[in-house]
């Protein structure tokens, strides 16, 4: 087997490269912890009136013992909902979501907030959002004709106008 | 020149393969225009969906599976030398993957399918749309059986001899044809075709997701390996030289093929009916398969060197300048190759695992595999079809300098039509949408791009049109071929000492076998594990 000189130095470029790469993404993943969106979580989407953690009541912003925010949203054709929210920025917000009907996906352009929302699972993501601002929530996944229709708004506000001004309209019931 | 039945059966299937491809490239142009919204009177959601679920199946399906089988029809009577074994068996394949064709694009162009080519339950097509896909993929297999058996058989009748490297690489496709489509088979036989019936009444999505996601990544490499063949066995002959290392080149068509297949979850990062592990196993495997293509870059490009120099060419650049830039297969490989730069650029961004996460489904995504499919892929599709057009009708190609035209027109058009939808992604433009009126300011950062996407989108369809003209002319040629016999590049050392087992088929299902249990065995039980809650059908 002949393998010259001059290639095997590129294989050894080429799998330094392969180990570079990896290995930024082990450390992000197993050092910062980050992770998509991974809960392999079930739920019956017929049903999501009936269960208690997205039935309409239910579903928005709370503020959880600890002091992170936990969003529940439902998508369905053709919007997110509920259509406005407001949240903190520089807090870790984690969103649940569950789908009404079929397949749709959410994204926040310009911040990884991102997801798959499948029908018949729940999907969680954490994130934090260091710019306040408007932000729009698009549906990025085929779910029908409808499909660019559907988005919702996200507004961020700073952490202390946010604990002032909808913790407690918004926030933990208790 | 090669057997009359040769000639007949590659041609059908090339034209079949070409006259989706042109149908294709206009619808592309309406999706653009239709998108941009600056023309009010073209607005129509459902038209356009239409048009996008027919452009893919007819661009990713369609062309790419009849390209492929003519090709390596050719491929195999050329490099082996023999006459195709059971041609009965390959016009029934053909007619199947045809009916399979016409039998899908009814329910497509009529509007009774608009649920993309990547299916997307449970939002339910007509029955007959599944169907019609599922005989195009068993079609194709009577190829994969073909191509495979030849290979076996010459091997057999010639004992210590190396398969010919285009033979190398056309039977390695074969059976990653087979591997990969077994997992979208499953997904149309074993759940949307009884499920459109009204046999069963729910189907789970996340099942049907991870099936499709087994094919998803692979079925590029199944269309990109006719392409990568081209540059090995074409281009250092077009150019004047000869193939920088042939034992590479077999090394980096069986690391497409084993590590192709086990890495489709990265598809699947947002999704979340998949634990964190095995994406972060199947994004390692991702990483892994860029290897084979970093080898080929390397190799590829050494050959075009040889030949520069061979050519008088001097210095460190200087032999690019000799290349001979007015043959369209060279071209075609140096055009394919800084697309390939800039798309495998993109490709990593999209493979990594917290990363993938900005562009997910963004208009970044469309516009990475036009850059790697319709840019490199095509291109190359484009000089085969030019390097094969004389030695199968006999006449010569009818303008060469229409064809040179034709490959600079898709390459700048590609770009001026790429290089803006990987900047729309980076701004939040959602892919898949029918227009781009959002209620938000961030839309009108979009609009130029829009209008630059336009532009691009004309010049590809004018070089499709000329693609179509040039190869519908040269059938009617009075001139005769110059050179109808084969051309095949010779690599610099005859390949030698060669270990056995780069050769065993059986060795690498083995081998592919225990990486595809590895990596899809436990997240496909795992449906049948939990508890999950099927959908019912919806329209859309």
């Amino acid at each position: 087997m002949h393998i010259d000189p001059l290639e095997k130095k590129w294989l050894y470029i080429a799998f330094g490269m392969v180990g570079l790469f990896l290995g930024a993404i082990f450390i992000s993943a197993l050092v910062s912890g980050i992770h998509p969106p991974s809960n392999v979580e079930t739920i019956d989407s017929a049903r999501l009136h009936l269960s208690e953690e997205f039935a309409e009541d239910n579903l928005g912003v709370r503020i959880q013992p600890d002091g992170t925010v936990r969003v529940t949203m439902v998508a369905g054709r053709y919007g997110f909902f509920p259509r406005h929210i407001t949240l903190p920025a520089d807090t870790p917000i984690t969103f649940r979501w569950a789908s009404i009907d079929v397949l749709h996906g959410v994204h926040m352009p310009m911040t990884n907030m991102s997801t798959m929302v499948v029908p018949g699972y729940v999907a969680e993501v954490t994130t934090q959002f260091p710019k306040p601002g408007d932000y729009p929530m698009l549906c990025n996944e085929y779910c029908g004709t409808g499909h660019d229709f559907m988005w919702s708004k996200v507004t961020v506000v700073d952490k202390q106008t946010w604990a002032r001004r909808h913790a407690k309209t918004e926030g933990d019931p208790s | 020149m090669i057997d009359s039945q040769t000639r007949t059966l590659t041609l059908w299937n090339l034209s079949v393969a070409f006259a989706a491809f042109v149908v294709a490239c206009f619808l592309g142009f309406y999706q653009i225009v239709e998108r941009s919204g600056l023309f009010e009177f073209l607005k129509s959601e459902s038209l356009y969906f239409t048009s996008v679920s027919t452009h893919g199946v007819l661009m990713a399906f369609v062309l790419t599976t009849f390209f492929i089988m003519g090709f390596g029809y050719y491929t195999a009577v050329t490099s082996l030398k023999r006459p195709i074994w059971n041609p009965a068996l390959a016009w029934a394949g053909f007619a199947v993957t045809l009916l399979g064709t016409v039998m899908a694009a009814i329910p497509l162009v009529s509007g009774k399918a608009s649920v993309l080519y990547t299916f997307y339950p449970p939002i339910q097509a007509s029955p007959w749309f599944y169907i019609g896909a599922a005989l195009l993929v068993v079609g194709s297999w009577a190829w994969c059986v073909i191509m495979v058996v030849m290979t076996i058989r010459w091997k057999k009748d010639n004992p210590g001899h190396l398969i010919p490297l285009p033979m190398f690489a056309t039977t390695a496709n074969a059976l990653l044809w087979l591997w990969t489509s077994v997992g979208v088979a499953l997904e149309v036989v074993f759940q949307l075709i009884p499920w459109s019936l009204g046999w069963v009444d729910a189907i789970d999505p996340g099942l049907a997701r991870t099936l499709f996601a087994w094919t998803l990544h692979p079925i590029v490499y199944f269309w990109l390996i006719p392409a990568y063949t081209a540059l090995y066995c074409f281009v250092p002959k077009a150019a004047g030289g000869y193939l920088f290392s042939d034992e590479m080149a077999r090394f980096a068509f069986l690391g497409l093929l084993v590590f192709s297949l086990p890495i489709g979850f990265h598809h699947l990062y947002m999704d979340p009916e998949q634990g964190s592990g095995w994406k972060l196993l199947h994004g390692v495997g991702t990483f892994l398969v860029t290897v084979p293509t970093l080898v080929t870059g390397f190799t590829v490009l050494a050959s075009l060197e040889i030949a520069g120099r061979l050519r008088g060419g001097k210095g460190l650049f200087g032999w690019i300048g000799t290349l001979p830039w007015s043959n369209p297969m060279v071209l075609a490989a140096i055009l394919a190759f800084l697309m390939l730069i800039l798309g495998g650029f993109g490709g990593i961004i999209n493979a990594s695992y917290a990363l993938n996460a900005m562009i997910h489904n963004t208009a970044w995504v469309p516009g990475h595999f036009h850059l790697i499919f319709a840019g490199t892929t095509i291109i190359l599709y484009f000089a085969i079809a030019y390097h094969l057009w004389p030695r199968l009708t006999g006449k010569a190609l009818y303008s060469r300098n229409m064809a040179l035209v034709q490959l600079w027109t898709w390459f700048v058009g590609m770009t001026m039509l790429s290089t803006p939808w990987h900047v729309l992604g980076l701004l939040g433009q959602p892919r898949r949408i029918s227009e781009v009126t959002y209620n938000s300011l961030l839309t009108l950062a979009w609009q130029p791009y829009e209008l630059f996407m336009i532009m691009g989108g004309a010049v590809l369809l004018g070089s499709a049109i000329l693609f179509g003209y040039i190869l519908v002319k040269s059938l009617g040629n009075t001139v005769a071929a110059t050179d109808p016999e084969p051309a095949y590049a010779q690599p610099v050392h005859p390949p030698r000492g060669l270990p056995a087992w780069v050769e065993n088929i059986k060795l690498w299902n083995v081998v592919i076998a225990a990486l595809m249990l590895l990596s899809f065995g436990w997240p496909i039980v795992q449906f049948f594990f939990l508890k999950t809650y099927d959908s019912i059908p919806w329209g859309y």
